[in-house]
């Protein structure tokens, strides 16, 4: 299944990347595989995403736990924590 | 309720005055205006970009506006924030609540300042002398938020 992945801010620097669509295979429907794919990639992507790192994950515009489920077609999101206002 | 995300500034007057027009119920607004300052944790601050996730950002206010007004009995709601460029003393990000009694629109309006902070998906980059750096998020937001669960 597609997942849409965002990225934001410091995350979106790190990475040079701001958006990009992953295929995951359907037994990896979880926010938490999503991340360990990612980490894979090793670098940038292994140090910022490890964890213990400050970040958040939103799911189709909702902040989500580590735990939360993925469907085809999700928009997942990820960033630092949050300084507006 | 309103909620604007504009890289526009805004006049808190006018925003009042259509918030509270023509509603004799409302005895209390209670508002709240962030600026941006020209000094942050030792450097001097020329400018300020505020990223958002646009498709979030509407979504995350409207829900925070939900709860406060789940909370309190509340006759009406503004919240606007700007996004792009900003410069010291720019305004960034207005919160008018309107309420039949101040006690209310006082709560909801700390309320949803504190949600925003830590909730809503902005993030600000600041131009010192130093060089560009991201705005660190602060202990003392998470904390103000989480009081609102006690």
């Amino acid at each position: 299944m597609n997942i849409k992945v965002l990225y934001f801010a410091r995350l979106r620097e790190r990475f040079g990347i701001s958006e990009e669509v992953l295929e995951l295979p359907d037994s990896m429907a979880m926010v938490a595989m999503l991340l360990d794919v990612l980490r894979a990639r090793g670098g940038e992507w292994a140090e910022a995403l490890a964890a213990g790192q400050n970040f958040r994950v939103a799911v189709n515009q909702d902040m989500a736990a580590m735990n939360a489920p993925l469907e085809a077609d999700d928009e997942v999101a990820i960033f630092p924590p949050v300084t507006g206002g | 309720m309103k909620i604007s995300v504009q890289e526009a500034d805004f006049d808190a007057g006018v925003e009042i005055s259509a918030l509270r027009a023509g509603n004799p119920q409302i005895g209390a607004v209670a508002s709240f205006i962030g600026l941006v300052r020209d000094m942050n944790d030792g450097s001097r601050v020329a400018a300020m970009t505020l990223e958002h996730y646009p498709a979030m950002t509407h979504k995350a206010l409207s829900a925070i506006v939900a709860e406060a007004e789940a909370r309190w009995a509340l006759l009406g709601c503004t919240v606007i924030h700007r996004v792009g460029a900003l410069f010291p003393t720019d305004q960034i990000v207005l919160v008018a609540v309107a309420s039949s009694h101040r006690a209310d629109a006082f709560a909801a309006c700390e309320f949803i300042m504190d949600y925003l902070k830590t909730q809503a998906p902005f993030w600000k980059k600041e131009r010192t002398p130093e060089g560009e750096r991201w705005v660190e998020p602060r202990v003392t937001d998470e904390q103000a938020q989480a009081r609102w669960a006690e």
